[in-house]
């Protein structure tokens, strides 16, 4: 057997490995086939009813109704004679034509803008969370020095770091001058106000998104089945394609989709370092819609169409790379 | 129009630290108080605050403005909440930031303070007004329905004050309660969309001229075709309120803004901005953040409100200077307002007159540095600080004011169909 089919069967079995039930975790499925049979199901299913019941009342009065009234505002139309923000219930379908119509390059963009800052984050989250969760291992006090280092960003304000970003690479900052001075970077060029100022800020704003689910899940990685790939003579690229990076799919599935779905939908890191050209994504139109020119049945419309955008793309995603763990 | 202003508290500490030293803070006390008492302490960081608020507002926002079907075609006539002004010695007070004079050292309104004594109202005073847009689009569903929003006074810009009361959201006032409100001066006293002002006082007023700094712009600016100068290109903000920035490019135009104009005139002045903005001349239309850009260099040519500049060169050095374009500059005011949820009407009328008393006038005016309307100030002001009561931003020369023009008001299709052009035309 050459060392690449060996290492194929040994991602298959860490696979199995990763599906087969875990003696702290996973037993409980078996386990729940046993207690079926020996406990009546009604009353266990009343006691589970009980238990959900806060969390299915949260989504009702906070997901369900606001989805109901925006689904309803985006049908609203606007009477004859109607003041500023002033509308009626109505069965208005065409608002969604035309908010489509005149915002598709936006949302495209926004999809786009999302996908780059995502795949940024992934290639550069990836690393960390390896270095943290693998690398690290034995070494508490680095890893929760890097940990806290990661979460820092949270304690100061979203908007205020992305504010300071705009400050550092303002045309007279520093950073500009210096590559001007070295000559890497034209004269009359600017780095906030463009497209690649707005991937930036996503990927920056995002990355902890990335990292923190990646790294719960690679802390997990069982370091022999490394060991074992180097015993079958697989080089360090082979046993990560093979071994670690599958493993780690549900972390990277999380990831993901926690840093592409706010993503797409962020304004902050457009209007603060983006330009009135090229970069406005479509929270700054839902925004604008909303709190200037009034236009609800419109901004409810867009927000609709991004909901359903963004979960037929998730759906699709998770579909193709998603593993039965998570879904 | 309106000024975006957050809280400087909560952001200058971020990227402008205040000195810490005692000894220090002492100093710049000092210097501000020898300087002519103007204690000012606006925020080089708004705007950012602003974008927090107005996401949370997007975010929960799902039909929260849009009336029920009954108000929808008939504004059905809303009647003023009951007044208890006489058994609840209180009153709530909503206004922008920095719009009051503060004292520091002793962390308290001191206008304020001598009202409370002397009337013995008790004022609860919030700085929530962060934009005209997002303040309406926060409590519009309220406001429609005559319910109290938690505030007896409001202060908002000219035309968002003529919507409220087109609107029939605000209360009509007894001038038997402010006797001080006869020093409105005469060129307040009559606006076509509160006639006799019955409805609202004029709190501040301000100019929207052009700005740059004086560094990089040697030669300043006279016109807006100054502002399209190709040594400028990527270097020039513009304001996100409709009416100020339109309003400049159609005066530039050489339309009348407070006379007779239609949608021929605004789509020329909006074809300007759209083709500015597609060459890149333009870097970014935003609003309070502008100051930020004149600060950190990014602009040196703006749009821009009249306080502002006066504030910045006090804080961050003489770098700046203001004029009214050639073409003529607007004229704009933000004025209190008592909605019809309001219960506390004739405290807030106490308080009005509180602050037309020309001594206050001049006291509040000389912190925050945006035109006094209250007729006697200068008077006063002369007395404590006589080099300031000859700024003309303050109290503006005839000169200055003849280049000055009001915006006239929109009619509501007119409302809603420019803000919509104007918003697509900035990228939204």
């Amino acid at each position: 057997m050459s060392a690449g089919t060996e290492t194929r069967a040994l991602a298959r079995v860490a696979q199995a490995q990763a599906a087969s039930p875990q003696p702290g975790e996973g037993g409980s499925r078996r386990r729940r086939k046993t207690n079926a049979v020996t406990e009546p199901e009604g009353r266990r299913g009343k006691a589970g009813y009980g238990l959900v019941s806060p969390g299915l009342i949260y989504l009702l009065l906070f997901f369900i109704l606001p989805v109901f009234t925006l689904l309803a505002t985006s049908l609203y139309v606007k009477p004859p004679g109607a003041d500023v923000g002033q509308f009626a219930p109505a069965l208005e379908f065409g608002n969604y034509a035309v908010v489509l119509g005149g915002y598709w390059t936006e949302l495209l963009r926004s999809f786009w803008f999302a996908l780059l800052a995502t795949v940024l984050c992934l290639v550069i989250g990836y690393p960390m969370a390896y270095l943290i969760a693998v690398r690290l291992r034995g070494h508490a006090f680095l890893q929760g020095l890097l940990l806290v280092l990661l979460i820092a960003p949270f304690f100061t304000s979203f908007v205020l770091r992305t504010q300071a970003w705009k400050q550092i690479l303002a045309d007279q900052g520093f950073v500009v001058q210096t590559l001007k001075t070295l000559n890497l970077m034209p004269d009359g060029a600017s780095l906030t106000t463009t497209s690649v100022a707005v991937v930036a800020g996503l990927t920056y704003n995002f990355l902890p998104f990335m990292v923190l689910p990646i790294y719960a899940n690679l802390q997990g990685l069982d370091s022999r089945l490394l060991e074992a790939g180097q015993d079958l003579y697989a080089n360090g690229v082979t046993t990560f394609r093979t071994v670690t990076f599958p493993m780690s799919m549900p972390g990277v599935l999380a990831g993901t989709l926690l840093t592409f779905i706010p993503a797409s939908g962020d304004f902050v890191n457009a209007a603060i370092l983006g330009n009135n050209r090229n970069t406005t994504m479509i929270g700054q139109v839902i925004e604008s819609k909303f709190m200037r020119v009034l236009d609800y049945p419109g901004a409810a419309a867009l927000s609709f169409i991004l909901m359903v955008a963004i979960l037929i793309l998730v759906t699709l995603y998770v579909r193709r790379f998603g593993t039965r763990d998570l879904v | 129009m309106s000024r975006r202003h957050t809280d400087p508290r909560q952001n200058s500490a971020a990227l402008r630290p205040g000195p810490q030293d005692p000894a220090v803070q002492a100093l710049v006390r000092l210097s501000r108080t020898a300087s002519g008492s103007r204690l000012s302490r606006r925020s080089l960081l708004a705007g950012a605050g602003g974008m927090g608020v107005a996401s949370l507002l997007a975010a929960c926002g799902t039909g929260g403005g849009t009336t029920p079907s009954g108000a929808a075609t008939s504004s059905a006539a809303l009647t003023a909440a009951t007044d208890v002004s006489d058994t609840e010695k209180t009153v709530r007070w909503s206004n922008w930031t920095l719009y009051l004079d503060y004292n520091d050292s002793a962390g308290s309104y001191p206008t304020l303070e001598a009202f409370q004594e002397e009337s013995g109202i008790d004022v609860s005073y919030t700085e929530d007004i962060d934009s005209n847009d997002s303040y309406f689009g926060k409590y519009q569903n309220q406001l429609a329905g005559g319910q109290d929003i938690g505030a007896d006074i409001i202060t908002l810009t000219d035309w968002m004050a003529a919507r409220l009361i087109r609107l029939g959201y605000v209360q009509e006032l007894d001038s038997a309660n402010m006797p001080n409100a006869k020093n409105l001066l005469a060129n307040y006293r009559d606006v076509e969309w509160d006639a006799g002002r019955k409805h609202s006082l004029t709190w501040q007023g301000g100019f929207t001229g052009l700005a740059w700094t004086k560094a990089d712009v040697p030669q300043g600016l006279r016109t807006l075709d100054d502002l399209w100068d190709p040594q400028l290109k990527g270097r020039v903000v513009v304001l996100d309120e409709m009416l100020d920035t339109v309003g400049l490019l159609m005066m530039a135009d050489g339309v009348d803004i407070s006379g007779d104009w239609g949608d021929d005139e605004f789509d020329t002045a909006l074809e300007t901005l759209k083709k500015h903005i597609a060459s890149g001349q333009i870097r970014q239309v935003k609003g309070n953040a502008y100051k930020e850009d004149l600060i950190s260099g990014d602009a040196l040519a703006v749009i821009g409100w009249s306080g502002d500049i006066t504030q910045l060169n006090f804080e961050n050095g003489d770098r700046w200077d203001f004029a009214l374009p050639d073409s003529g500059g607007t004229l704009w005011a933000d004025n209190l307002m008592v909605p019809m949820g309001a219960t506390h009407k004739k405290n807030a009328e106490t308080l009005f007159d509180h602050y037309y008393d020309p001594a206050v006038a001049a006291e509040v005016a000389a912190y925050v540095n945006y035109i006094c309307p209250v007729e006697g100030a200068r008077e006063e002001m002369e007395k404590t600080d006589p080099e300031l009561a000859e700024n003309p931003m303050i109290f503006p020369t005839d000169e200055y004011l003849s280049k000055a023009r009001v915006m006239r008001s929109l009619t509501p299709e007119e409302d809603t169909k420019y803000n919509q052009a104007f918003q697509q035309a900035i990228g939204n």
